[in-house]
């Protein structure tokens, strides 16, 4: 096969894979299920962030919730916010000429008049990486346990603001945020649009699988691997390794700020409990579970591992589980489950038996 | 602000900042001999507490206390011999999200084995609702407790590192691993030791602390970030700075809430954290040069 076509096959395996689970799960009635898959194809957004930016640039980083939340929190506040008192200003009227402010109904046939969400996703992305690059440009000078606790302060802080102040809902929230319209498609929690959401999420997925997958390829992906292994060397090398570092952290929060935004039109509001420090350690335990630097065993340990936790099999150790596969991964197989010794072998034969080349021969490859 | 309320204020300041000089103190002790910043620290003052409280119930308060913190340091022992010791050289990003997965895991135990009800200890010396007056302000007998244990553990622990042998040969470990081993200390039984007085004195703090802020089985992790400030704060490693450290937040937290709601106090110690991070992380104290050569 033509090495470039090479290596769209997974990608192309993938796509096969989501409609064949939607048209089993549908076959056999238990459509259901879409409604876990669809929320963790979202939550797999912000692991596929979190493994560019551990696994490839090396960076741990425990505030991947506080992103997921800016996103979230943006587009529900602009989505939601009550502009009727001011509906007969003439800025009122102008933006809504434009289509940036619309009308709907509530429930109760009241008319709401707020923000159109794509206009919401536009701002949530650039809220998200104003905030990235401010707190990226000194966190990404620390390294190690600073850089882990500095994290972990920013995803608290996030949490505290959202907890206290009334216009994020507090404990409770924000609900009543709308669909998002999508070229005649809408992302919402309606159960008739359970399918249809299922593939945009998913569509979604692939194309930041895509686009990672792009990045791990091109002269920045070898410049971080070349980070990750050492510092000093890449910067020694002509690398500039704080530019590099600082964009990855950016983009990692852009993912999670869009598996936020997309997520709260899905369930049609935002919580602060996604905002909490164990959502960020259960991100950091899906990476791990993957192996750091294996996009696709990070997504598929996230679509399980999400699957699982969100139909609740977890039960109320739903958050030990994740703590305790920390654990068992980082005390037994810091390389990743799917790179124990065992798993390791089966997949070199299965590779041997589809003839892909891959990472096959090259063995164990160091990352911590 | 008169001078009562002042006074007030400032007294509830070192108290609390006592309690995150103590947690500080946990963590430069684990940091000091093996380099590794416990992110459990904070459930080793929950779990003393829980223990405490429970023993409480049948046994007088020194016993109780006194049984918690001997329990809390087996499972500091417990967290060494499984978790830690056989590692050989782990990158520190691996031991990060070991001792992250081992809070958890501790809090999420805690919710198993009690619940997820606040729970208290009695009070050391009257109940909740005698008052001392110093100076005009009115305090709990049990501030003085804090106060007193908190300053008799720093004076023990600072007597213990000069004095004993164990207490030198741990400081040994710490100033020089490799020397230290050539003169016949053992340094993975330090390292054991030194998980066991984070854990004890972890322990102590959580049972005197239990009366005037309640126990909870999810308090750690807030514990730990302040305390974990206070060590950065004062220079991590220097027990003695992060008294101080300790002290300075705690007013700098007491003394907020007079212009900020409530809510964001939490978010004032994490953001002093996030400065010094930033912009000194050698910590107020520290030396510059000097921990620019650690790897943190």
């Amino acid at each position: 096969m033509h090495p470039r076509l090479r290596k769209y096959l997974p990608i192309s395996g993938m796509l096969l894979l989501v409609v064949a689970v939607q048209l089993i799960v549908s076959a056999s009635g238990a459509n259901y299920y879409l409604t876990q898959l669809t929320m963790s194809a979202y939550y797999s957004l912000v692991i596929l962030g979190l493994c560019l930016l551990m696994g490839y640039a090396g960076q741990i980083s425990l505030g991947q919730a506080g992103f997921f939340a800016i996103g979230g929190y943006s587009s529900a506040v602009l989505t939601t916010i009550d502009l009727v008192p001011y509906s007969a200003s003439e800025l009122v009227v102008a933006l809504k000429r434009f289509g940036i402010v619309v009308e709907r109904q509530d429930l109760y046939g009241n008319t709401l008049l707020s923000f159109a969400p794509w206009l919401a996703f536009i701002a949530a992305v650039i809220l998200t990486v104003c905030i990235a690059v401010v707190i990226g440009i000194p966190v990404i000078r620390l390294r190690g346990h600073y850089l882990a606790m500095a994290t972990l302060g920013f995803g608290l802080i996030i949490y505290r603001i959202v907890l206290g102040t009334g216009f994020l809902g507090e404990a409770d929230g924000i609900t009543g945020v709308p669909g998002f319209p999508l070229f005649g498609w809408e992302i919402s929690g309606s159960l008739s649009r359970r399918i249809s959401n299922y593939y945009i999420a998913w569509i979604v997925v692939l194309l930041a699988v895509l686009l990672a997958m792009n990045l791990i390829r091109s002269r920045v992906g070898r410049a971080l691997r070349s980070i990750h292994g050492s510092e000093e060397a890449a910067r020694a090398m002509g690398i500039d390794t704080a530019q590099y570092k600082l964009a990855t952290f950016v983009l990692s929060a852009v993912f999670a700020s869009v598996g936020g935004i997309l997520l709260t039109h899905y369930n049609g509001g935002i919580g602060p409990s996604e905002v909490s420090s164990m959502k960020s350690v259960r991100y950091v335990a899906i990476v791990a579970v993957g192996g750091m630097d294996n996009l696709w065993g990070a997504l598929l340990m996230s679509t399980v591992l999400n699957f699982l936790s969100l139909r609740g099999y977890f039960g109320s150790y739903d958050d030990a589980v994740f703590a305790a596969i920390l654990l068992v991964i980082m005390l037994f197989f810091p390389d990743g489950l799917l790179r124990a010794p065992g798993l390791r072998n089966l997949a070199n034969l299965g590779r041997k038996l589809l003839s892909f080349p891959g990472r096959a021969t090259k063995g164990k490859s160091g990352n911590g | 602000m008169s001078f009562d309320q002042f006074f007030q204020y400032f007294l509830s300041g070192i108290t609390s900042g006592s309690i995150y000089a103590i947690v500080a103190i946990g963590f430069n002790i684990i940091y000091n001999t093996t380099g590794i910043i416990n992110f459990a620290q904070g459930e080793f003052l929950i779990l003393g507490g829980m223990i405490g409280i429970s023993l409480s119930s049948f046994l007088p308060i020194p016993l109780a206390i006194a049984a918690a913190v001997v329990i809390t340091m087996g499972v500091g022992a417990l967290i060494d011999f499984l978790f830690i010791r056989w590692l050989k050289n782990p990158p520190v990003l691996r031991l990060v999200i070991i001792t992250i997965g081992l809070s958890i895991l501790i809090r999420e135990s805690m919710l198993h084995v009690w619940d997820e009800k606040v729970r208290t200890l009695r009070h050391f010396t009257g109940t909740e609702v005698s008052s001392v007056k110093i100076l005009g302000a009115y305090i709990s007998p049990q501030v003085l407790w804090v106060l007193g244990i908190s300053a008799v553990i720093v004076i023990a622990l600072s007597l213990f590192f000069r004095l004993t042998l164990v207490g030198r040969a741990m400081r040994a470990c710490a100033d020089n691993r490799s020397a230290a081993r050539l003169c016949g200390i053992r340094a993975s039984r330090m390292v054991t030791f030194s998980f066991m007085l984070s854990a004890a004195i972890g322990a102590l703090a959580g049972c005197v602390i239990s009366p005037l802020t309640q126990t909870q089985y999810n308090m750690g992790s807030g514990l730990a970030i302040k305390g974990f400030t206070v060590a950065i704060l004062g220079g991590l490693g220097n027990s003695t700075a992060a008294v101080i450290a300790g002290l300075i937040l705690g007013l700098l937290e007491a003394f907020s809430i007079a212009v900020m709601p409530l809510a964001y106090i939490d978010a004032v110690s994490i953001a002093v954290l996030l400065v010094i991070l930033f912009f000194r992380p050698s910590g107020l104290f520290g030396d510059r040069e000097a921990s620019a050569l650690k790897e943190f």
